[in-house]
């Protein structure tokens, strides 16, 4: 390990890490796909509102007030993004932890996912920080606000970071060639997966938790002690929706990368995380059920805000659970990926709905995000999305491990 | 809470000896044990609207000065550039002054909210915000149940701005800008005790033109801005519908669960991961 470049250059026949790297860098196939003619202006113009933001302040391009200093870029791209990314945690869960081996050919594009999720929505974070210069304090320890949920959730963001990049990072010694490496770094994948569970239990729940103190300002039909257990319960099916949602569109954009084994293992799985959503999402609607009993909020159910909450809890909980039992009953390929879509969509609302539409939902004035802070979310989303196909046309993720890896188990 | 209560008593030893010369009864301890913060007595009945107030803190802050008149009916706000407004009230008492600042809790949403202690529950009692810890997040504004902290959404240094209490001169031996401005003695600066007591004498006195209420007294856990009013509050705009306990407690039971998972989770995890580590079979089974 002293001199990394020797036996890794060596691994890549000869050539030298910073050749390959260069080569590496360059795009791969076509340009013009319609992917890339709807992205490519988005992110320029959305890399000018940002330059803006820093310049001009937040207030510049978004429609936050001093009533609602939280909006989209909070509420969307951190609450509900990370959330998406909880299929990391679930998944690594059921293949190391349980040992379920069928779901092996897709924990590693989850687990990338779910770092560049991290990475990106996270990220937004510092987007959204009047101060960012400061966001030192909290890391290095000169003032440690430890009474803070925030401060919980922000360091279990970038432990979990480290400790998703961990658990990716056999793909890229793979592509680098380098074994020895390779080596070193797979032996650490248990660890890294029992503290990243540990950790996203914590923060997918912290997230909800931060809001516990706006006791007067979220709607009483979504606030509740109860916050916390409900973000983390509904992390489990948001998490593997997207992994369903997201595996479909791989399979297809990526066709030729995956083997002939693993497309017709793609069904199985399918059916198994179904059933896994299902299961999670009764939980989920029981809970929400009883929440909803005991804080006694009969009379808000026939409001506008009352119907809202219906539409939530029936549209998008209690019917896509249903299409899930009723697609793994019928081995419905099709009816899984709608039922994913329901969830994710259930799962927007509701994020949304605790953060943006029931937060100060009785203000004379309710904010709207604005077009330029959807354009910056998008932003975030594509180049995401950029950074992810680089990585999947590279890296060995949902091809499978060069032979020399697999010579090694 | 944020403050250690022996570590508070140890230097307030010192500091009481030194700073607060001439105020031994603000640093003395009450029976109970409670801190002795020092805050603020607002006496709706006494105030006249002259907002000498509204401009003596905007001098001693460099703010400009408010030009906005009172208008019955009408709401002014604090904002960034204005830690206090006085509106005119139309309540069931006739026309009433009301006047908003930050509570100065006692046990501040904000302060428990900030991850950086930027803001921050001195011991004198102030909440006070320090620009060199902030970074910008307003998880304060989203917490703060009075809705106090304002944040200057149009700079590319953005500062968090309210009402400190004016430390600064408190620190100094000196009482706040506003309390020194008042000229009908609405407003009135002393320990939280003083002031509860001075709050009753003055009902005590003319029960007839009070309710019976001390806003502030019992309200977000106690605070150290407090109010006396002719007509009930919610009147004057102040929100009564809000908790009697702290804020931050709402979140510590979330915050005491962390270190138990911490320990108790990754050993489980650990044996699960052991008993299926040779299981051969799980490929066939959950089908
Ligand atoms: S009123 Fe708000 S800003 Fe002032 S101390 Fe209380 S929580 Fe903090
Ligand atoms: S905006 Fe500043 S003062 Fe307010 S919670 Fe964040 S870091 Fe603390």
């Amino acid at each position: 390990m002293n001199n990394p470049t020797i036996p890794i250059a060596k691994d890549n026949d000869g050539k030298p890490i910073w050749k390959f790297l260069l080569a590496e860098l360059k795009p791969r196939g076509k340009w013009f796909t319609p992917f890339n003619i709807i992205s490519i202006p988005i992110i320029l113009l959305g890399i000018v509102l940002i330059v803006i933001r820093f310049w001009k302040g937040i207030g510049s391009i978004t429609n936050l007030s001093q009533e609602i200093p939280w909006g989209l870029w909070i509420g969307f791209d951190v609450v509900t993004g990370v959330a998406f990314a909880g299929g990391a945690y679930v998944l690594t869960f059921m293949v190391y932890i349980l040992n379920m081996k069928k779901y092996h050919s897709i924990v590693r594009v989850t687990v990338l996912n779910g770092f560049l999720a991290y990475v990106f929505y996270a990220g937004a974070l510092l987007l959204d920080l009047g101060r960012p210069w400061n966001v030192i304090n909290p890391i290095i320890g000169n003032s440690f606000g430890t009474s803070s949920v925030l401060f919980l959730v922000a360091w279990h963001f970038m432990l979990y970071m480290i400790a998703e990049l961990i658990e990716f990072s056999p793909a890229i010694a793979e592509w680098l060639g380098a074994k020895r490496a390779r080596k070193i770094l797979s032996g650490m994948t248990i660890a890294a997966v029992i503290f990243g569970i540990t950790l996203s239990t914590l923060h997918q729940s912290g997230l909800g938790a931060l809001y516990l103190m706006a006791k007067d300002k979220i709607h009483p039909l979504w606030y509740s002690e109860f916050i916390p257990i409900l973000f983390l319960v509904s992390s489990v099916f948001a998490g593997l929706s997207m992994v369903i949602f997201e595996g479909s569109i791989s399979h297809k954009v990526f066709f030729n990368q995956i083997s002939e084994k693993n497309h017709k293992a793609q069904k199985g799985i399918l059916q198994g995380l179904s059933k896994i959503c299902a299961g999670a999402m009764f939980a989920y609607f029981f809970l929400q059920l009883l929440v909803f009993i005991h804080n006694k909020n009969w009379d808000l159910l026939f409001t506008p805000m009352g119907y809202w909450f219906l539409t939530e809890m029936i549209g998008f909980v209690l019917i896509p659970m249903m299409l899930f039992i009723y697609s793994y009953r019928t081995s419905n390929t099709m009816l899984v990926r709608i039922a994913a879509i329901l969830t994710m969509l259930g799962i927007i609302i509701n994020r949304l709905n605790v953060t943006v539409i029931g937060f100060r939902w009785d203000a004379a004035i309710h904010y709207v995000p604005s077009w330029m802070e959807i354009v910056v979310t998008l932003t975030v989303i594509f180049t995401e999305i950029w950074i992810f196909r680089w990585i999947i046309n590279r890296m060995p993720v949902l091809r499978e491990s060069p032979e020399w890896a697999n010579d090694e188990k | 809470m944020a403050l250690d209560r022996r570590n508070f008593l140890k230097t307030m030893g010192v500091a009481g000896l030194t700073l607060l010369a001439g105020r031994n009864l603000a640093n003395k301890t009450t029976a109970n044990g409670e801190i002795e913060f020092r805050g603020l007595l607002f006496d709706a009945t006494r105030c006249v609207g002259c907002q000498s107030c509204e401009s003596a803190c905007a001098e001693a802050h460099q703010f400009p000065q408010p030009t906005d008149e009172i208008v019955a009916g009408v709401v002014r706000k604090t904002s960034e550039t204005q830690r206090c407004v006085v509106n005119l009230r139309n309540t069931s008492a006739g026309e009433i002054y009301s006047r908003n600042a930050c509570m100065h809790c006692n046990e501040p949403a904000c302060a428990a909210a900030c991850l950086t202690q930027a803001m921050f529950k001195t011991k004198e009692g102030p909440v006070i915000w320090r620009a060199d810890k902030c970074m910008g997040c307003r998880y304060c504004m989203v917490s703060c149940p009075f809705d106090v902290p304002k944040f200057e959404y149009h700079s590319a240094n953005p500062k968090i701005e309210k009402c400190d209490l004016c430390y600064d001169r408190i620190t100094q031996g000196k009482i706040p800008a506003c309390a020194e401005a008042c000229p009908a003695e609405a407003l009135v600066f002393g320990s939280r005790r003083e002031l509860i007591a001075e709050a009753r004498k003055r009902f005590a006195g003319t029960p007839a033109s009070y309710i019976d209420q001390i806003y502030g007294e019992n309200v977000a856990g106690g605070t150290g801005y407090l109010s006396l009013s002719p007509a009930p509050f919610e009147e004057l705009g102040y929100n009564t519908k809000l908790q009697n306990s702290s804020y931050p407690e709402l979140s510590k039971g979330f915050l005491y669960t962390v270190p138990s998972v911490f320990v108790l989770l990754p050993p489980l995890l650990l044996g699960i991961y052991e008993a299926n580590k040779n299981n051969h079979l799980k490929e066939e089974e959950h089908e």
